[in-house]
C-alpha cells in the first residue's frame, strides 16, 4: 500500500495540471469575492491569460502523449481515490472555454468596469466572480471522471448560470432566470437519481470502472434515463429548450456570449460521457437514435423559430437550440467500432467548438450593433452596414460558420457528421444537416441583407452624430472569435489527432 | 418488507410526489419546494443503499453517506439561491407564479440606449 502510494506521489508534474485546473479558478474567485470593487475585474483579467496556458498545457501533453491525461485525488487510485482525467476532446474543450472565457471577459471590461468616482455595484462585483465561478465549473465538468464530480461540477455551472442571465436587474431577466433555474434544478435532481442508482447498482461511480461493469438492465436503463433527462433539461434539448431564448437573449452581451457558447456544451458533454463512453454499444443504440430524432427537431423547429423573429437576440438565442439539436446527431454515427465512428466522433466535437467561438463571436457582435443602433430589432437594421461595417462584417463570418459554408470550422464538423451518416447508412440525418444549412441561411440572410442595403433615408444623418460607442476592442475581439471559427476549417492534423485520443473507437481500434 | 426496502420505496415515493408537486403547482415556492421533496427523496434512497453495503458488502458504506451531505449542502445552496431570486422576482414581477409566455417576443428587453 505504501509502496504503491509512493509511486502515485512520484508523478509527473504534468499531472498536476488538472487539478490546478480546477483549484485555481475557484481560488481566483474566493479571492475576488473577498477583494470586492476594482479587484474584482483585475483578478479576473489577470487570471485570463493563466488559465489559457493551463488548458493550452493540457491540450499539449494530451496530444504530445497521445494519451488521456490522467490524476488521482490524494495519490489514491479508483475504486478507492477519485481519478480526475482530460482525454482529446476534454482537453479541446477546456482550451475552447478558456479562449471564449478570456475573450468574453476582456469584452466586458467596457460594460462591467467600476469607473473611476463610482461606486461598485452588485453587477460590477458579480459578473467577474460568475465569471471565474463558470470557468472552474467547466474545467471540473470536462475533467471530471466521477459521476458525482460531474454533478458538484454542473451544480457550480448552474449557480453561476442562472445570475448571469438576470444580472442587468431588469423585469424580463427575472422571469427567463427563474425558469432557467427550475428546469435545471429539475435536471440537477434527475441526474443525481441517477447517479444514486448507478451506485446501488453497480457500487462504483467512477466511469471506467463503470464503463466495465454496466450491463443493459433495468437498473441501468432507468439510472441512465433519469440522468439524460435531467442533462437534456440543461442543455436545451428540444422539447426542453423553452427557458433557453429569453435567458440568453435578455442577458449582456458578454454574458449571453459566455451562456450560449460554453454553458449549454458542459451538460451535453455529460450526455457524451453517458452514452458514448460508459454505457455498452448494445445497450446505446436506441436512444442514440432518439437523441438524434430529437436533435433533428430541435434543428427544424429553432431554425423555424429563429427565422420567425423580429429582434436580433432572440433570433441568434433560436439559432443556439438548432444548433444544439446538430451535437445530437453525431450519438447514432459515433457509436461502436465501425470505420466513420471515429469521423463523426471528430465531428461531433468540433461543432460544439466552432459553434462556441461563431456564436460567441456573432452574440458579441449584435452587442456591438446594439451599441451603434439603440435597438436589436431586425425592421431597423437597413443601412447598418454603412453605419457599422465591423460587427456586420463579424456577424457574416459567424454565420458562415454556423451555416456550414467552406471554409470554416462549422463546414469541417458538418461534412464529417455527413460523411460518417452517408457510410453508415443515416440517410436521413444527412437529409436534415443539408436542410438545416439553408434554414441557417435563411435566418441569417434576414441580418445580413438589410444591413448591406443602401439606407433609405435619414438614419445616415441622424448617425453623423457621434455615435460610435462600439469600441475598437470589442470589434477585435468578437473578430478574433469570429475568425478562430473560420480558421477551425485549416485545423492541422493534429487536431484530429488530439481529438481521437480517448475516444471510443479510436481506443478500440489501438488495441487491436 | 424490511426496514431498508421500507426506506428505499418511501424515498421513490418521495421523489414521485415531488416531481408531480413541481409539474403542476405554478406558485414558485411550491416548486422550490417540491424541488426539495425530490430531494429528500434521493437522500433517503442514498440511504438504503448505504445500508445495503452495495459497494463490498460491508454492514453500512460510508460512500452513500458522505455523497448525501454534499448533495444536502448542494440542495440548500440551490433552495437559497432559488427563494433569493424568488424574493427579487416577486419584487419585479409582482407575483410569485411564473409567467406563462415562455419565449415570447413580446416580452423581451427592448435594448434601448439608456
Amino acid at each position: 500500500m505504501i509502496a504503491s502510494t509512493l509511486s502515485q506521489l512520484s508523478m509527473r508534474a504534468e499531472d498536476a495540471l488538472l487539478p490546478v485546473a480546477i483549484a485555481l479558478p475557484v481560488g481566483a474567485m474566493l479571492l475576488a469575492l473577498c477583494l470586492g470593487g476594482r479587484w474584482t475585474e483585475r483578478i479576473a483579467v489577470a487570471f485570463m491569460p493563466i488559465g489559457v496556458s493551463i488548458a493550452g498545457a493540457v491540450a499539449y501533453v494530451v496530444w504530445r502523449d497521445q494519451r488521456p491525461l490522467v490524476y488521482f485525488i490524494g495519490g489514491w487510485a479508483p475504486p478507492l481515490g477519485v481519478a480526475i482525467r482530460a482525454d482529446g476532446v476534454a482537453a479541446a474543450m477546456l482550451l475552447t472555454s478558456a479562449l471564449i472565457a478570456s475573450a468574453a471577459g476582456l469584452f466586458a471590461c467596457d460594460v462591467f468596469r467600476v469607473k473611476p468616482g463610482e461606486k461598485e455595484n452588485r453587477a460590477h462585483l458579480g459578473f467577474w466572480t460568475l465569471l471565474l465561478a463558470i470557468w472552474a465549473a467547466l474545467n471540473c465538468v470536462f475533467v471530471g471522471w466521477d459521476l458525482f464530480s460531474i454533478y458538484v461540477g454542473l451544480e457550480m455551472l448552474t449557480f453561476a448560470a442562472v445570475p448571469l442571465v438576470c444580472l442587468k436587474g431588469q423585469k424580463e431577466t427575472f422571469v427567463a432566470a427563474m425558469r432557467y433555474l427550475l428546469f435545471a434544478l429539475l435536471g440537477s435532481v434527475l441526474y443525481l437519481l441517477g447517479a444514486t442508482l448507478v451506485y446501488a447498482a453497480y457500487g462504483s461511480l467512477d466511469i471506467g470502472i463503470l464503463a466495465q461493469k454496466i450491463q443493459p438492465e433495468a437498473a441501468a436503463w432507468i439510472a441512465l434515463g433519469a440522468m439524460t433527462a435531467g442533462l437534456l433539461a440543461k442543455t436545451a434539448l428540444f422539447p426542453l429548450h423553452i427557458w433557453l431564448p429569453p435567458a440568453h437573449a435578455g442577458a449582456a452581451p458578454p454574458a449571453s456570449a459566455i451562456l450560449s457558447a460554453l454553458v449549454v456544451k458542459g451538460s451535453f458533454f455529460v450526455v457524451v460521457r453517458l452514452w458514448l463512453t460508459l454505457a455498452p454499444v448494445q445497450m446505446s443504440e436506441a436512444p442514440a437514435e432518439l437523441l438524434a430524432i430529437l436533435g433533428s427537431v430541435a434543428i427544424f423547429a429553432g431554425s423555424v423559430l429563429a427565422l420567425r423573429q423580429e429582434r436580433l437576440k432572440l433570433m441568434i438565442a433560436y439559432s443556439t437550440v438548432a444548433q444544439i439539436g446538430y451535437l445530437f446527431l453525431m450519438f447514432p454515427l459515433a457509436i461502436g467500432q465501425h470505420p466513420w465512428a471515429s469521423a463523426a466522433w471528430s465531428g461531433g466535437a468540433l461543432q460544439a467548438i466552432s459553434h462556441a467561438f461563431a456564436k460567441a463571436a456573432m452574440f458579441l457582435s449584435a452587442g456591438l450593433i446594439v451599441d451603434v443602433v439603440g435597438h436589436d430589432r431586425l425592421s431597423g437594421l437597413r443601412g447598418l452596414g454603412r453605419l457599422a461595417p465591423q460587427p456586420v462584417l463579424i456577424f457574416a463570418l459567424a454565420g458562415m460558420s454556423l451555416m456550414g459554408l467552406p471554409p470554416s470550422g462549422g463546414f469541417n464538423a458538418k461534412w464529417l457528421l455527413m460523411s460518417a451518416s452517408v457510410q453508415s447508412g443515416h440517410w436521413a440525418l444527412a437529409l436534415v444537416m443539408a436542410v438545416g444549412g439553408l434554414l441557417t441561411a435563411a435566418y441569417l440572410y434576414r441580418v445580413i441583407a438589410p444591413a448591406l442595403a443602401p439606407a433609405e433615408n435619414a438614419p445616415a444623418e441622424s448617425a453623423s452624430t457621434p455615435t460610435p460607442k462600439a469600441s475598437s476592442r470589442g470589434a477585435a475581439l468578437s473578430l478574433a472569435l469570429a475568425l478562430a471559427a473560420i480558421l477551425l476549417g485549416f485545423a492541422p492534423p493534429e487536431l484530429a489527432s488530439l481529438l481521437a485520443v480517448g475516444a471510443p473507437a479510436a481506443t478500440i481500434e489501438r488495441i487491436e | 418488507m424490511n426496514a431498508v426496502t421500507l426506506a428505499g420505496l418511501a424515498g421513490a415515493a418521495l421523489i414521485g410526489m415531488g416531481l408531480f408537486g413541481l409539474v403542476t403547482h405554478s406558485h414558485i415556492l411550491r416548486k422550490i419546494v417540491a424541488f426539495n421533496v425530490i430531494g429528500s427523496g434521493v437522500f433517503l434512497l442514498f440511504g438504503a443503499v448505504a445500508r445495503r453495503g452495495a459497494a463490498s458488502g460491508l454492514n453500512a458504506d460510508p460512500v452513500p453517506q458522505a455523497l448525501v451531505i454534499t448533495g444536502i449542502v448542494v440542495a440548500f445552496s440551490a433552495t437559497a439561491l432559488a427563494v433569493a431570486l424568488l424574493l427579487r422576482y416577486f419584487k419585479e414581477v409582482g407575483s410569485p407564479f411564473l409567467a406563462d409566455d415562455p419565449g415570447a417576443g413580446a416580452s423581451q428587453p427592448d435594448h434601448e440606449r439608456p
